[in-house]
């Protein structure tokens, strides 16, 4: 759930942000500007599609964990989040 | 007695509330961090709809519920059993009596730049702004089909987006059909629907209109769209497009429920085709949450052999009419097929254009040659894309239905 009277900070490929607690992943990385998640097979940029777990295209690296899903991940104090891995 | 019910949105909380009333034990399971589904996504602290509160405060501390968040359904190994996975690894679970509540899950169709950042499902949208994602002063447009465009630009709106047009693909006339069955059957969806646009008043609302591609070139710049009248440009950071939704029956494929449409076929005490197994929600049918909630009250009921009341019956009989005169309203048109190019991505895990997929004579067939449906999705985005746009059957479910560990898959004796 989202209190917006408090936040919490996380790093998205080493630019650091603030975001309100229980906000997903996907909120963090437009925070910080960045609107891609992954690379596609092809090279191109791809960003979160469908919100709810099922597309696949938001998976990022959080905490050195690969394919985690950006749209169904809240973010938590000091988590690191990495965009722009391929497959 | 215990009830297991997978998704802790509308049908499931009902469903719960019911089953706990009822004096039974309840095992709630959810792959999101917090209850509400879909509609209410967010969690109890953004909940402004006075019966999701309700349905939680009945629910959240009773003695008899288990919650299990955070948990994805990997695929059922035998009968009574499931297959859960969570950060922690795999977990077997044992049922007597199951209620799947699964939802639903967008119909998104392939246009030109439709897999540029920036451009996401209607209902897609709406669930990254309930996720916290910041909207505000961005330009947004939103495109295709359905009451779920209103809905999506009033949370936009409500949001601090700039709405720039609502792109709706269906023609007036087809829309004040829909109008005019409202009012005839359905007097609080229409008070829903006029309340809708009073807030989205003053931005333009294009009937009969379609979108013909979004540009880039690396993220999301502009889409341009066609009504019968002109061609018309709108600069926008995002795109919601969206053509309304698709029952989630891959859970209830794998448990070996009957499908009917599209839907887990369910009869009106919501018993599905197998013993002990029952569905509610959007599972069964796209009907919206009042659908949800009575659904997932009298499966609970039934499973617990417990009988609903006339009403709760009558009730259920109203979302039904409501989902048909829904159906009917929002049937894809055929011209839909004009926004895919023979260039354009179908297949975004595996980025497999339509002029790739065109000369197969089936899913199966084309998947052997292109790898479409066989990324990371399992073809949950685009079998649909390609079953209207070619006529195929797509594929059925199959263990396991999210991508798993091997750690989690290693459960299964």
């Amino acid at each position: 759930m989202i209190q917006p009277d408090s936040s919490c900070a996380v790093t998205v490929n080493g630019i650091s942000v603030r975001v309100p607690p229980g906000a997903s992943v996907a909120a963090a990385l437009v925070a910080a500007g960045t609107l891609c998640t992954r690379r596609s097979v092809t090279g191109q940029m791809r960003f979160a599609f469908c919100g709810i777990g099922q597309c696949q295209e938001c998976r990022v690296s959080i905490d050195g964990q690969p394919h985690r899903l950006a749209c169904r991940t809240s973010c938590k104090e000091g988590m690191h989040i990495v965009t722009g891995g391929e497959g | 007695m215990k009830l297991h019910i997978i998704g802790s949105g509308p049908a499931g909380l009902a469903a719960a509330e019911a089953g706990l009333a009822a004096g039974a034990q309840v095992c709630l399971i959810d792959d999101n961090p917090a209850p509400g589904g879909q509609i209410w996504r967010g969690g109890p602290g953004a909940w402004t709809d006075p019966r999701a509160r309700a349905l939680w405060e009945q629910v959240k501390d009773h003695p008899r519920l288990t919650q299990l968040q955070t948990a994805q359904v990997v695929g059922a190994v035998a009968p009574g059993s499931l297959l859960l996975e969570n950060e922690t690894g795999g977990t077997l679970v044992q049922f007597e009596r199951l209620i799947v509540c699964s939802g639903a899950r967008e119909v998104v169709l392939p246009f030109p730049g439709w897999t540029l950042p920036g451009v996401t499902g209607a209902g897609g949208l709406q669930a990254l702004i309930k996720g916290g994602m910041a909207v505000r002063g961005r330009q947004v447009v939103v495109a295709g089909s359905g009451p779920l465009l209103l809905a999506t630009a009033a949370t936009a709106l409500a949001a601090g987006a700039r709405i720039e047009a609502i792109v709706e693909h269906q023609g007036l006339s087809r829309l004040s059909r829909f109008g005019f069955g409202l009012a005839l059957r359905h007097p609080g969806k229409l008070r829903q629907a006029v309340s809708l646009f009073a807030a989205l008043r003053g931005i333009p609302y294009l009937a009969a209109g379609q979108i013909v591609e979004a540009r880039g070139p690396d993220a999301l710049q502009r889409v341009v769209v066609r009504t019968p009248r002109a061609v018309r440009e709108f600069a926008c950071d995002f795109l919601a497009a969206g053509f309304g939704l698709s029952p989630n029956t891959d859970l209830g494929q794998l448990l070996g429920c009957a499908i009917a449409g599209g839907a887990i076929e369910a009869d009106q005490r919501q018993r599905t085709s197998v013993q002990h197994v029952w569905a509610a929600g959007e599972c069964t049918g796209i009907g919206g949450v009042d659908k949800a909630l009575i659904e997932g009250r009298i499966a609970a009921l039934d499973a617990l052999g417990l009988a609903p009341t006339a009403r709760e019956l009558s009730v259920r009989r109203q979302c039904h009419d409501f989902s048909a005169l829904l159906a009917r309203s929002f049937a894809l048109r055929p011209s839909l097929k004009d926004m895919c190019r023979p260039e354009t991505i179908v297949c975004r895990c595996e980025d497999v254009t339509a002029s790739a997929l065109g000369p197969h004579g089936g899913w199966r067939e084309a998947k052997l040659a292109t790898r479409v449906g066989m990324g990371a999705c399992q073809g949950k985005t685009c079998s649909a894309a390609c079953s209207f746009l070619f006529d195929w059957t797509g594929p059925g479910a199959r263990m396991p239905i999210m991508p798993a560990s091997a750690g989690a898959l290693s459960q299964i004796e």
